[in-house]
């Protein structure tokens, strides 16, 4: 391969070979790829300008529009919104599992340790997810395979990844089972997954989203589908695993409790947008934006007086097809004016590391 | 797994002897008997004839007798080539039978599968039409048509093949793909399907988030689960199969068992007819049997619970 | 504030407006281009079959023996005069024999799925409702009927009761139809078993029975209309099987007797001159394929608009 800057050996004039940007990316990529660990950026992710879209009958649907965030190595940043909000599908777009059709990341970039995530080739992602990226998702009993054991499905990443021995890598596995809390794992190791229960199900999962001991693991809704009493048990686990290994955690949910108590940053999505974000004290204790009043004001407090009504937030939220330039929360905001809906408001700073997208809250703007 | 097993197997006792009733009653309920020939025989002769084959005992009588000797393993004479017992026939034939039922059954799943498979990693695109198209052609085809089609061309046009008998492999070509022709396609179809199915589920989508190979997540992933399904069609695949290997024996001139079939319902032969039936219906449980617990044993939700 | 926006406010879309269950999946079916064509083939069938044989040129058991002497003895080709598609030995139209087929097909389409669907549907309810004895009874009997050869079986039926005057309806057909029928409903019965199963246990049974509703108003109004889904799939998929048999069967001679004209003994008559005049065999075998075809598609159409797993999660 020529680099940029090379002569060509002719026996003409030499020229010099222009390479494509894309090109040097990826060279650079691999080159990050191959010398392994290391920080190599001021964040562990980052992405500007994400959007995906899904290519359907009915339209476009802008799941992920324009979305910006970081997470700092070893920190655990939170996503937080109702259902439909995009939190989900942003996470699959770090790691390019997106299906495609339909769907498709449009534009933005995407900075994962120093490395061009969109521009790398199929096989390079493939070296990433799994062993830099690991995945838990949200309900385990479907996301394992019913018809191979645990201890095959863990073995898997480690056999893909780290090329260890037969043995090196069972006893890797014991040990995965043994931090995740399941007990006897050298037994249980050739059983199957219906054999375990749900609470034990999902651990198994972590332990293959740990496997290969990866820098990010991206955790979409891990205890939803779980037991409100095994909930608080998986979570710290998670907790636990994730700052004995250091490793940073995008934390998906539509639980504001649990965000709250697992996260270090906070990131608010609505319809496809950040809508607020900062770190967990800070947003969980002075919101900037309508929306976010509305989420903790739903939360039922040991202090309500029995027999009112749940506060909620009327409403529904808007389908992500043909979006107009205004602000999408506009339709359920009681504090809506002619500003919001004739232009969609920016994501701006409000104190630092805390920002928030409400023209009403910025300075200026009619609430104080 | 055992207990299951055995139970399963020991339920086809009730079932042959319940098939068993009900054939020997409408056997006998159909006008006519096994000496009616082109020329009427005299009443005298007929008389002596059912005495002699004690077909003038009353009914409960014969299927007693029957059945007796039945469990003994003697399947009586036959009405109709009264010089051969019906063991004799049977014994002659069945092994061609069953060797092109299992010829036919191995070229259905050995195309068949694959076929299916490749349609749906090549979904909509190049391998997915050609399968489809095969599988379009396989069911829209009755098997007799396909025998036809396929004499007509590469027997007596292109000469490549016999046109009927089974003197060697050459005599054995043509009727396997004209039997398998049908099973083919619906296996096919089948695992294209569920193959699609498998696509869409999570665990697929968490061995995408290992970082495997697409070509890991097929092998390991998707064909073990998308092979599941597909055992329980082969239990009908089989019962085409058995009863419909008759019509090509029939059509192929073949030395098995099949041609009796029809003509013994038309020559009134209770016996070979019995027979005949009871061999299809224990077939048809037997193998409907083994892939039940085939099924039960590939998937390790059943094995293990 | 801005005193002169020009700005059309932009307005935030509304979610769509949920259509029933029963549109969203006739949407799903008619984008399906392959169940269109199924559909269209099964319209043409249903067309031919009604209204064809009065539309015939011919009554089909009418022969022409005068065109045959003029053509050498021989059947008359497709394209002659006053014969589309020719004709066979004995001066009958192909066509208008090809129509009492179609005829005979749709028949068999109806009254085989109507046998099957009398017996399998009521004996599957119980089993799957009442479950127990009830359940191990009807199952053990439908591995009875499982087993038995079918093709034997129904050989069987139309041979012994061909003199009766049930045996006579129809030309004999109307025997032929109920047997396959009756070798027929296991698999029916078994899928609406499998989905009493299923949803018996749902909530919305819980509730009807909290309020009182009686068990066949359970059944017939709320369980039936929501498992009904995979039995409308495999009676449209029965379709094929049936015309299948039916062919077969009358390939071998069994049920439709000459003069009546099914397309299998339409083949097994043509197939003699198969040579010579190939379109006596070409043109129901055609007809056969496309009827088989066009509910196939069909049923996998309404089998992935029914379903909506199968459409894909996004």
């Amino acid at each position: 391969m020529v680099s940029a800057n090379e002569e060509v050996p002719t026996g003409e004039s030499p020229t010099i070979v222009e390479l494509s940007s894309d090109e040097v990316l990826r060279e650079r990529n691999a080159a990050v790829l191959e010398a392994g660990a290391g920080r190599k950026a001021d964040h562990l992710l980052e992405v500007r300008g994400l959007s995906t879209h899904f290519f359907t009958p009915d339209g476009v649907v802008q799941a992920v529009d324009d979305v910006d965030f970081e997470v700092g190595y070893g920190e655990t940043l939170g996503l937080v919104g109702e259902s439909g909000c995009g939190k989900s599908v942003t996470a699959l777009s770090i790691a390019r599992l997106v299906a495609d059709p339909p769907g498709k990341i449009v534009s933005g970039s995407i900075q994962f340790d120093g490395i061009d995530v969109l521009k790398l080739s199929d096989v390079d992602m493939r070296k990433l997810r799994g062993k830099e990226i690991g995945f838990i998702f949200q309900d385990p009993l479907t996301s394992l395979n019913p018809t191979l054991t645990i201890g095959y499905q863990i073995g898997e990443s480690i056999r893909e990844h780290l090329g260890l021995s037969a043995k090196a890598a069972r006893d890797r596995i014991i040990e995965l089972l043994a931090k995740v809390g399941i007990p006897r794992p050298a037994d249980r190791l050739n059983d199957y997954p219906h054999q375990f229960s749900g609470g034990m199900r999902q651990r198994v999962m972590i332990a293959i989203a740990l496997s290969c001991d990866p820098k990010l693991i991206l955790a979409d809704e891990p205890t939803t589908a779980l037991d409100v009493t095994i909930q608080a048990q998986i979570l710290e686990l998670i907790q636990r695993l994730s700052s004995e290994f250091q490793t940073a955690v995008l934390l998906i949910t539509h639980d504001l409790g649990i965000a709250a108590g697992m996260c270090d940053r906070v990131n608010v999505m609505y319809a496809g947008r950040i809508v607020e974000t900062g770190t967990v004290d800070t947003l969980f204790e002075d919101p900037r934006m309508p929306y976010a009043w509305g989420l903790l004001d739903s939360l039922p407090r040991i202090d309500d007086v029995r027999g009112d009504r749940l506060r909620t937030i009327e409403g529904l939220p808007p389908l992500l097809i043909n979006v107009p330039d205004a602000c999408r929360f506009n339709p359920r905001c009681s504090y809506a004016r002619d500003r919001c809906r004739e232009s969609e408001p920016q994501l701006t700073e409000r104190e630092p590391g805390h920002s928030a997208r409400c023209w009403a809250t910025e300075p200026g703007g009619w609430i104080e | 797994m055992i207990t299951y097993i055995g139970r399963r197997f020991l339920w086809i006792i009730p079932v042959l002897f319940v098939v068993s009733i009900i054939t020997f009653s409408l056997m006998h309920a159909v006008p006519g008997g096994p000496w009616d020939r082109e020329k009427k025989l005299p009443d005298a002769t007929v008389a002596r004839l059912n005495a002699k084959y004690g077909l003038d005992d009353p009914i409960y009588i014969q299927y007693v007798t029957w059945a007796g000797k039945f469990l003994q393993g003697d399947l009586g004479p036959s009405y109709r080539y009264i010089d051969r017992s019906v063991n004799d026939i049977v014994a002659d034939g069945i092994w061609t039978t069953v060797q092109l039922g299992v010829m036919a059954f191995l070229l259905s799943v050995i195309v068949g599968i694959p076929l299916g498979i490749f349609a749906a990693l090549g979904h909509n695109r190049g391998p997915d039409y050609l399968s489809t198209s095969i599988s379009i052609v396989g069911i829209a085809t009755p098997s007799f048509v396909l025998a036809m089609l396929l004499i007509v061309f590469f027997a007596v046009n292109l000469g490549w093949f016999p046109t009927g008998g089974w003197k060697g492999p050459q005599y054995w070509v043509l009727p396997t793909i004209a039997l398998a022709g049908f099973p083919i396609a619906v296996i096919a179809r089948y695992t294209r399907a569920s193959m699609l199915e498998v696509t869409r589920k999570d665990f697929i989508r968490t061995a995408h988030s290992k970082g495997l190979s697409d070509q890991a997540v097929v092998s390991r992933h998707m064909i073990r689960n998308a092979l599941i399904p597909v055992v329980t069609i082969l239990g009908p695949t089989l019962a085409f199969l058995v009863t419909g290997s008759f019509i090509i024996e029939t059509i192929f001139g073949i030395p098995g068992i099949g041609r009796f079939y029809v003509t013994a319902i038309g020559t009134r032969d209770y016996g070979l007819l019995m027979a005949m039936t009871m061999l299809y219906a224990f077939a048809v449980a037997f193998l409907n049997v083994v892939v039940d617990v085939l099924y039960a044993y590939i998937d390790p939700r059943i094995r293990y619970s | 504030m801005a005193t002169n926006t020009t700005v059309v406010p932009g307005q935030i879309a509304k979610p769509k407006a949920s259509v029933g269950p029963w549109r969203e999946a006739a949407g799903r079916l008619f984008r399906n281009k392959l169940a269109i064509v199924g559909l269209f083939l099964v319209s043409g069938l249903l067309f031919a079959g009604i209204f064809g044989p009065f539309l015939a040129p011919w009554p089909y058991q009418v022969q022409d023996l005068q065109a045959v002497f003029a053509n050498g003895g021989r059947p008359l080709p497709p394209f002659s005069p006053d014969h589309l598609l020719g004709t066979d030995q004995l001066g009958r139209d192909l066509l208008s024999r090809m129509l009492d087929g179609a005829r005979i097909s749709v028949t068999v389409a109806f009254v085989v799925q109507m046998v099957i669907i009398f017996i399998g549907v009521p004996l599957g309810a119980l089993a799957g409702w009442y479950a127990g004895l009830m359940d191990s009874t009807i199952m053990r009997f439908t591995d009875v009927i499982y087993a038995f050869p079918d093709l034997l079986f129904i050989i069987l039926l139309s041979v012994a009761f061909r003199e009766t005057p049930f045996g006579q309806a129809l030309d004999g057909l109307f025997l032929v139809f109920v047997a396959i029928g009756l070798v027929g409903w296991v698999t029916v019965a078994r899928l609406t078993r499998g989905q009493i199963l299923s949803l018996k246990e749902t909530e919305f049974v819980e509730a009807a029975r909290a309020i009182g509703v009686s068990d066949r108003n359970i059944v017939l109004k709320h369980l039936l209309p929501n498992g009904i889904s995979p039995i409308i799939v495999a009676v449209t998929l029965g379709i094929p099987v049936a015309i299948l048999a039916e062919a077969t069967l009358a390939y071998i001679g069994v049920g439709v007797q000459p003069p009546r004209a099914s397309w299998g003994s339409l083949i097994a008559e043509g197939q003699k001159s198969l040579r010579s005049d190939p379109h006596l065999v070409t043109f129901p075998a055609i007809a056969i394929a496309l009827a088989l075809i066009g509910f196939t598609f069909l049923g996998d159409g309404l089998r992935d608009a029914l379903d909506p797993k199968l459409k894909g999660k996004q």
